[in-house]
Order: C-alpha cells, then structure tokens, then sequence
C-alpha cells in the first residue's frame, strides 16, 4: 500500500516536472524571440541609416509581394464582400434593415476585413515565402557568405523585404477594400434589389478617411511584424531541410495568431481614440 | 579577448618560423577558444600563415578545423584569443569594422554558397559590384576572363542549380578570388568532388598559388593537401599538435601524424 502511494506520488512530480520545464522552455523560447525581434529591429535602424542602399531589391520585394499576390488578395476580397453582402442582407432582412447593408459592409470591410484577411494572405503567402527562402540561404551558408563578401545581410536581406512589406500591404488592403466593396455592391444589387447607385452612395455617405486610415494603420503593423519574424526565423534556421519547413510553418501560425490578437487591441485603440462613434 | 598570454603558446607547434624570419606574416592565430555549451572545441589553438604560403589545416571530424578557418573571417567570434592580420586584432572589429578586411580576406565555402537567385555571370560579379567601382562593362569583361581561367566559359546564364556539383564549387572560388584577395581561406574545397572535378579544382588552386596567394586550406584530403600545401597543421583536442613542411610530415615518425594520415588515407580511398 504504502509502496503503491509512493510510486503515485513519485509519478505526478515527474509529470509535474515535465510539465514545469516545457513552461519553462516555451517561456524562453519566447524571451528569446521578443530579444531577437528587438535586437534584429534595432540593427535594421542602425543599418537604415547609412549607404550602400539596395532600391532594386526593394523594387524586387515591392513586385513579388505587392503585384504577384493582387489575384490572391482580389479573389479573396471579391469572396468577403460578396458573402458579407448576402449574410448581413438576409440576416437584416428579418429586422427590416436590408437598406443598412452597404453602411455595415462598407464599415466592417475597410475597418476589418480588408486589413485583416490581406494580412493573414501576406502572412500565409509572403510570410512563408521569405521564411523558406531565408532559412534555405542560411542552410546552405549564403547568408554567411553574404557576410564574407563584406557586405550585410541586414541590408541585403531584411531591409528591402521590411520596406516593401510596409509599402506593399496597405496598398493591397485598399485594393481589396475596394474590390470586396465592389462584390457586396453587385451581389446586394442581383440578390438584395439594392440597386447599385443606392449603395456606391451610402459607402460614401457612411465612410470616413479615418476608416481607411486606420484599417490601413494596422496592416502596417501586421506588415512589419510578418516581415521582421519571416526574415528574424530565416536567418536562425539550424537543422537543414526539416529546419526550413519547421520556420515556414512557424512563421505562419506566429504570423496569423499576432495579426488576429493585435487587430483586437488595435481595434480597442482606434475605438478610442480615433472612431467618433457618437 | 585576449586575456591568456600569448608567450604561454609560444613554444606552440603552429608559432614556429620555418622560413627563419625571409617571409613576411600573414595571419597570426594566437591561442583561440571557443566552446559551444559545454563541449569545448578550441583549447589555445594557435598558428602563424606566412605570405604566400598555403597551410593545410588536418584534423578529425568536429575537431573544429572549420571554426578555425570561420572565425579568420569573423563568421564565428572565439571566447578568448587574438587574430592578427595587417596589425589589427579582427576578433575585436564589430561586423561593420570587419566589411573591408573580407574583401581582402575572402572565403571558398564547401559547396560552393553560391546565391541561388542569381546566374553563374550575376554571382561573380556580385563581389565587383559591392566593393569596387568599375563600370558594368568592365565588370562583364572581368567576369569572362574569370570563367575562363576556371574553364566554365559560356556558363554566365547559368543559374547554380544547373550547374555541377565541381563547377559549383569552381564558380564559389572564382567569387572568393575575383576581388584579389591577399589571403583565402578553402573550407574542404574537394570534399564530394569525383577524381576529375578534384584534380581540375586543384589546378586551379595551383594557378592561383603561382600567383603568390596565401592560404589555409582545411581538408580531409591528405593527397590533396600534400599538393597543394606548403606547410601542415594538425588540429587535435583543441589544439595544434603538429604544424611542419609538407615533405616532414610525410616523413614524420610521430604517432599521431602517422595515425592520421593512414587514417585519412584510409577513409578519403
């Protein structure tokens, strides 16, 4: 009896003790990447700061994530207004509000999500891309060879890949403002009998500069977290090939889980300070 | 840094002038460690390179000849010790600080590191467009005399994934010697090369030796060392036990050099 006790108790400090050191290791890995995010941002301001600068590059980065993701981010924007347009229409139609239809989409899709679902595309599409493709250059020593040739990583790598996640992402949300905008307004027109000018007029009655504004906002955020965590987990890739795949995949559910958890103090934030609600 | 004395290793195998003071000092290693956790790979390892000479550096699997040749070029940072080139301590120079001294000091990657993105034309000139300030046409022109001293001419549109495994490692050191670099530093240049890739890349190191370039060439090819170098370094329990003339280490009755070469001869056949 007394035996059976002992090896009970002995059992539940062992998984205890698991259950302690895993807290523990997660909670370091986390330090670990709140230091390297910080250490790696303020590298890149340092590095901002003087020549060589690479525009082409960032010209390159500009094209691969802003133009060859439109199609992407024009489908999905298409699809949201569209279903926004028949959920919100038949869902007011029960209250008598179909007439509210385009003031509610044309508020939900600039405010969120435009932002939001651009950003989880980038995050899945841009984020994995610069992920795989930095982590592969680490493998395979051409980040170090960057630096043997005598010239920086930081400047070659991170920085044009930064920039044009910040220039490109809020130009790809109001693109796809604009185009779920677009599919609500068509679909509220065949499905709804909202007749399409009725809507363009109150889409523009209803929405403020400051709605584009700080949806735009928050991509910018979005942007430079994917990016500096895309490029930040590339360039600490160890572990070959399974290591690629394990930054890819990390980079996306950090990515996606940040966009979703910053929007609701983002949204809080702008609640505050900037929507006039009254 | 710097904080054991570097007389400690004075008498240490790798310190010792063998051209009694005629040639001039290139690189001067003085007592590196470096530990990685709580396995320690460098213990004091200290060696002088001497200009245009080429040292071969040996030494077991993780004996850490790699390190070595990584922290030359500040890829790696030692613990503890000095690296001396052009009267500058380099394990003391921020990254930045170490840019120009890696135009002089460049690096040949085991597989080559070529910039998978860009074309064989586009990795050379790479080097040419960063650091010197030569017009597009100048660089194309030095680009073509450089492939041609390799023997990939015509290859400038290639991209590396088309090339071979030797014409890859070719193309990584027509990169690291295009600049002219005073000393370059071969990570296991031969390792994975057929008999014809190797003997062809060795003749192009051959050509560049009788350019009077210097050296560390880190290997586990003992023939290819014994062909190449001028003077041997044997890495071993993170230090170096034996550095000699190529013809003194063929001939040495020391047990750990005769274990390691028949050894290596062994495992590289």
């Amino acid at each position: 009896m007394a035996g059976s006790a002992t090896g009970s108790s002995s059992r539940q400090l062992n998984l205890l003790t698991t259950a302690f050191s895993r807290m523990g290791a997660k909670l370091i890995s986390l330090v670990q990447f709140c230091g390297g995010i910080a250490l790696l941002t303020a590298q890149m301001f340092r590095e901002l700061l003087y020549p060589p600068f690479y525009f082409r590059l960032t010209i390159q980065q500009i094209y691969y994530i802003g133009i060859q993701s439109f199609l992407l981010v024009a489908v999905t924007g298409l699809a949201v207004g569209t279903v926004m347009s028949l959920q919100f229409g038949y869902g007011l139609a029960k209250f008598g509000g179909t007439l509210y239809v385009p003031k509610v989409v044309a508020l939900t899709v600039s405010r969120e999500m435009g932002p939001v679902f651009t950003s989880l595309l980038v995050a899945g599409r841009i984020g994995s891309g610069m992920a795989s493709e930095i982590a592969s250059m680490k493998v395979t020593q051409q980040i170090d060879a960057i630096r043997a040739l005598g010239t920086s990583p930081i400047k070659r790598i991170v920085i044009p890949r930064v920039l044009a996640c910040l220039i490109a992402l809020p130009v790809l949300t109001l693109f796809a403002d604009y185009i779920a905008l677009y599919g609500a307004m068509v679909v509220a027109s065949h499905e709804l009998n909202i007749k399409s000018e009725f809507f363009f007029a109150k889409v523009i009655e209803t929405l403020q500069m400051a709605d584009l504004l700080t949806g735009m906002a928050k991509t910018v955020v979005f942007a430079f977290f994917i990016s500096l965590c895309a490029c930040w987990k590339g360039l600490n890739t160890e572990g070959g090939t399974q290591g690629v795949g394990n930054s890819t995949t990390w980079v996306v559910v950090a990515s996606s889980i940040f966009i979703m958890v910053a929007d609701v103090f983002l949204t809080k934030l702008f609640i505050i300070t900037v929507y006039n609600e009254g | 840094m710097g904080g054991r004395n570097s007389t400690e290793s004075a008498e240490d195998a790798g310190r010792v002038d063998p051209y009694g003071g005629k040639r001039k000092l290139a690189l001067d290693v003085v007592e590196l460690h470096k530990a990685y956790g709580e396995k320690r790979v460098h213990r004091g390892v200290s060696f002088r390179v001497y200009e245009g000479e080429i040292l071969g550096l040996f030494g077991g699997s993780g004996s850490g000849k790699s390190v070595v040749l990584r922290s030359l070029i500040g890829l790696e940072r030692p613990d503890e010790g000095q690296i001396l080139f052009e009267g500058k301590d380099l394990t003391q120079l921020t990254e930045r600080e170490l840019m120009p001294y890696r135009t002089r000091i460049s690096y040949v990657f085991q597989n080559g590191a070529l910039f998978d993105s860009l074309t064989v034309e586009e990795n050379l000139s790479y080097p040419l467009e960063e650091h010197t300030a030569l017009s597009p046409g100048q660089i194309h022109k030095k680009v073509q005399e450089m492939l041609v001293t390799i023997d990939m001419p015509g290859s400038n549109d290639l991209l590396p994934a088309e090339l071979s495994g030797g014409m890859q490692k070719r193309a990584g050191l027509a990169r690291a010697i295009i600049l002219e670099p005073k000393v370059i530093l071969f990570d296991e240049p031969t390792a994975g090369l057929d008999p014809i890739n190797t003997k062809r890349l060795l003749e192009n190191i051959k050509k560049l030796k009788k350019t009077g370039i210097t050296g560390v060439f880190v290997t586990h090819d003992i023939p290819s060392a014994f062909e190449i170098a001028d003077r041997i370094a044997i890495l071993h329990e993170g230090r170096i036990k034996v550095c000699d003339t190529v013809d003194n280490i063929k001939e040495s009755k020391d047990p750990l050099v005769r274990s390691f070469i028949s050894e290596a001869i062994i495992h590289h056949h």
